[in-house]
Parts: structure tokens; sequence; C-alpha cells
């Protein structure tokens, strides 16, 4: 039985960071992987370990609550998924270019628009902050005070918000007939000027965890991993 | 040739024709300005011509879009796209915004028509060295002034191969160099035999680039013909458009009783 704190810490070690060290991004992926996960971390060991429903063993007391050895192990094994969760996440960012991604999905087929519209939405955040930062920049100019108590930059969040979602919604609408004519919207496969390095090393990582992870799933269904 | 024949268009909604009974013939290595009031339908003129209006805007249409004598005007838009092209006023709305490099901002119109491989390939560097960007091919395109990406959106045009390019307002949001810049490329490209209507607001600069000017006014053609002639007409400026220096001097000139030649000549050293 591996099941409990084992196996996800099994996969955190094996799964996220072996590949991160060989990738040269541990570091980077500790750092952001805890700062993703600190506020549901904390969250999550407080609750278990004080208000646990069967907690028997008591480890100590703060006034009326109660911490248990019981809720201490289960908050253990919920921050380890937590970090197995986080760390994946934070090393698929880490390790993968959205661009290469969506260029190797519609090599492999996937719709070009569909490809293009995940691209797009990624490389649209910063052009839309930097929109905001520019708006904001304006309307302070013209005296919107966005600082001081909580109310008040929430008052002088409108003025930036609006002016900054309709720029944006009229940009998209320029965007698209440019697209269009640019022949965007032309049926069929376009051209595809290069693919994304792929070693056999990658490839034979890729169909390890094809066969791997349904492996897994099977026998946790099948109760074999506790 | 690019022509409109007798077009009449009205947006979605709109209570009244934004373009009435407009022709217009655009021919093969030409450059032909477009002068008017905002809102006086040189957008629009640039919009239908290319074929996005009403396909992509919407709207209805009446009247015929030819392409040599052919009427395309109920082409789809992507078959329309290897011969005609247009660039807008914004330089950064122009870039798909997928693009890592200039090289693939300029070869994604290519890349969009299926062109074989090598094919896409020749073109982006064939556009890259007739607009004198080749330089900026490794650049990412957000990162580039304005001036630039207005050059990188006309080579991706370019790449594609049109025969006719629509350029509303190309320099409106440019500065001196940038326009300088955008205006080399437009006469570098009627040289290679491309046809290109030109909207603009920078009545000087058609002087320089524009063998012929249409103004149009309410949305109907109002004065037409060589630019020398239609910038200098006393009617411009009623219409809303500001007169090129040279040809407001000129007058000034002839009102005062002297020989324009010599203020012209001062005036263009």
């Amino acid at each position: 039985m591996i099941g409990g704190l084992v196996g996800p810490l099994a996969l955190v070690v094996v799964g996220i960071l072996f590949p991160a060290a060989i990738a040269g991004m541990l570091p980077r992926l500790l750092r952001t992987t805890l700062l993703l996960s600190l506020p549901i971390a904390i969250s999550a060991l407080l609750v278990n370990l004080f208000f646990f429903p069967g907690g028997q063993t008591v480890l100590f007391r703060l006034g009326p609550i109660t911490a248990t050895a019981e809720g201490a192990a289960l908050a253990l094994e919920i921050l380890v998924r937590i970090l197995a969760i986080a760390g994946a996440v934070t090393l698929f960012y880490l390790t993968t270019d959205p661009r290469d991604l969506t260029l190797d999905l519609e090599r492999r087929g996937v719709s070009s628009r569909v490809a293009f519209v995940a691209n797009a939405s990624v490389q649209t955040v910063p052009a839309m902050l930097e929109r905001a930062n520019t708006i904001t920049a304006a309307q302070r100019a013209r005296g919107l005070d966005t600082e001081g108590s909580f109310l008040r930059r929430l008052r002088g969040i409108v003025p930036i918000v609006g002016p900054t979602i309709i720029g944006s919604i009229s940009d998209v609408e320029e965007r698209t007939m440019a697209l269009e004519a640019r022949g965007f919207t032309r049926p069929g496969r376009r051209t595809l000027l290069w693919s994304p390095a792929d070693s056999p090393a990658q490839a034979i990582a890729r169909w390890a965890l094809v066969l791997v992870v349904p492996a897994l799933i099977a026998a946790r269904v099948a109760g074999l991993l506790g | 040739m690019l022509e409109l024949r007798n077009v009449s268009y009205r947006y979605a909604g709109a209570t009244r024709a934004s373009l009435r009974e407009v022709s217009l013939q655009l021919h093969d290595g030409e450059v032909m300005g477009l002068v008017g009031a905002s809102e006086a339908g040189k957008t629009t003129t640039c919009l239908v011509a290319s074929g996005l209006a009403p396909r992509a805007v919407g709207g209805r249409m009446l009247g015929a879009l030819l392409v040599d004598g052919v009427d395309v005007t109920n082409e789809p838009m992507h078959v329309l796209a290897g011969s005609i092209g247009i660039a807008f006023q914004s330089p950064a709305t122009q870039l798909s915004g997928v693009a890592a490099t200039v090289y693939e901002e300029v070869a994604f119109g290519a890349m969009n028509l299926g062109m074989p491989r090598t094919e896409v390939i020749a073109r982006t560097e064939s556009a890259l060295d007739a607009l004198r960007i080749a330089s900026l091919a490794e650049r990412e395109p957000s990162r580039l002034s304005g001036g630039q990406m207005q050059l990188v959106a006309l080579a991706g045009l370019l790449a594609m191969g049109p025969r006719h390019l629509l350029l509303d307002e190309p320099t409106a949001q440019l500065d001196p160099v940038g326009t300088r810049l955008v205006a080399d490329a437009i006469q570098r490209l009627a040289a290679a035999g491309t046809s290109i209507l030109v909207a603009e607001q920078k009545t000087d600069l058609l002087r320089d680039l524009a063998s012929r000017v249409v103004a149009i006014h309410a949305g109907r053609v109002a004065l037409e013909g060589p630019a020398v002639e239609v910038l200098a007409d006393p009617r411009l400026v009623e219409l809303g458009v500001a007169a090129p220096a040279a040809a407001r001097l000129e007058r000034l000139a002839r009102e005062r009783g002297l020989d324009p030649a010599p203020l012209l000549e001062a005036a263009r050293s």
C-alpha cells in the first residue's frame, strides 16, 4: 500500500522535482510552487489540525480549540497533494512556451482557430495590463484618486476598468478584420514554418506518461494504492 | 485593376448609407490618394474595396467590386486576401498577436493561405527586403516603434502577394520619421507594380506620393483627378480637407501678385 502520504510524495519527487532539476528549474519551481500553494496550504493546515472531527490524540491546546495527531496527519496528506497540483502546474508553466504548445497542437491536427485563441489569450494579458497602466496614468493626471482607503481605491477602479474593457473590445474588432484580410478564415490547414524541438527522450517520457497515468488510476480504483 | 462600380453601402443598423454610388478605378502600379473630412466615407471605401464590408463588417452593399474586370463581389474573404491587402490606422491591432518574431509575423498571412513552406519563406524574406526591415526579423513585434510596426504590417500584407493595397490612414499614429518610412515603402511598392489606395489626411504627403486624388464628401465622390489639380482645388477646403502647404503658398502668392515659383523652390530646399 503506497497511498496516503507516500503516493503523492513520490509523485512530487519523481514527477515534479526530478524533471524540474533536469530542466534546471528547481529553485524557481520551489519558489513559485510555495507562493502559489501557501494561502490554501495554510487554511488546509489550520482547518484539519484543529477541527478534524475524528481527532482523538491531543497534541496541544490553544484556548478552546485542540490540535490532534489525526488532524495533523490528514493536513500533511492534503498539503502534499496541494504541492503536487501546484508543482505540476508550475512545472508546466516554467518549461512550456505557450507558442510552442499551440504550434505543436496545431501540427497534431488541432484547428488553427483553437490554437490561435489559446495563444492569443495568453498574449493579450500583457497588452491589457499595459493599456490599464496607461489609462490609470491618464486618469490620475486628471485628478482621479487611486490611492488611500479601500473604498477610495474601489471608486477609482470604475473609470479605469470601463475604458480598458471598451478599448480592448474595439481593438478586437479591428484585429478581427486584420486577421480576415490576412486569410485567417481560409478553410483547410495552414502552412507551419517550424516545429518545436522534440528529443527522443521527451517522446519516451510522453509515452511513459500515457501508459503510467491510466495504470495508476486503474490501480487506485482497484484499491491497490490504499 | 481594382474597381468599385456604382457602390452604395450602409452599415448594419445605420439609417443612411455611408457610401452612395461611388465608382473608382485603381490602376496597376498607381498610387491614388483618398481625402475627405472625418466620417466622409474614407474608411468605408477602404473596407468595401478590400471586401471586408460587408463580409466581416455586416451591412448592405449595392453595386460591384471587380478585380481585373472580374466581379468578385460575392467571393469569400480568404479568396480576396491573396489579391487585395488592407492596412489600418493602428499599427498594433494589425499584428496577429501570436508571433514571437517579426519574421513569423510577416509570414503569418502567407502561412494562412496554405502556400508551400519554401514559398512562404521566399515571400517573407522578399517582403522584409522590399520594406528594408530585414534587420528587424528576429525582434519581438510588440516591442517595435509605431513606424516599425506599420512597416511590419505592410510587409505581412506584401508577403501574401496582393496586387492591390488599401491603406487607411497608415501614418495617422506615426511621428515624422515613421511617416517617412511608410511613404518610402509605398513608393517602392508602387514602383514594383502594386496599385495602392491611400486614405490620408496629410495632403502634403499625398502631394508627394499620389498621381491621382479622389475627394469624398458625405459618401459621394466630390472631386477626382490628377493629384496636383485636386489638391490645389479651392473647393477642397469646403470639403473639410486642408490643402497642402505648397498649394496654400502658391495661392497666397498669386493673390498678392507674386510669382510662386521661387517661393515654392525656396520652400522645397
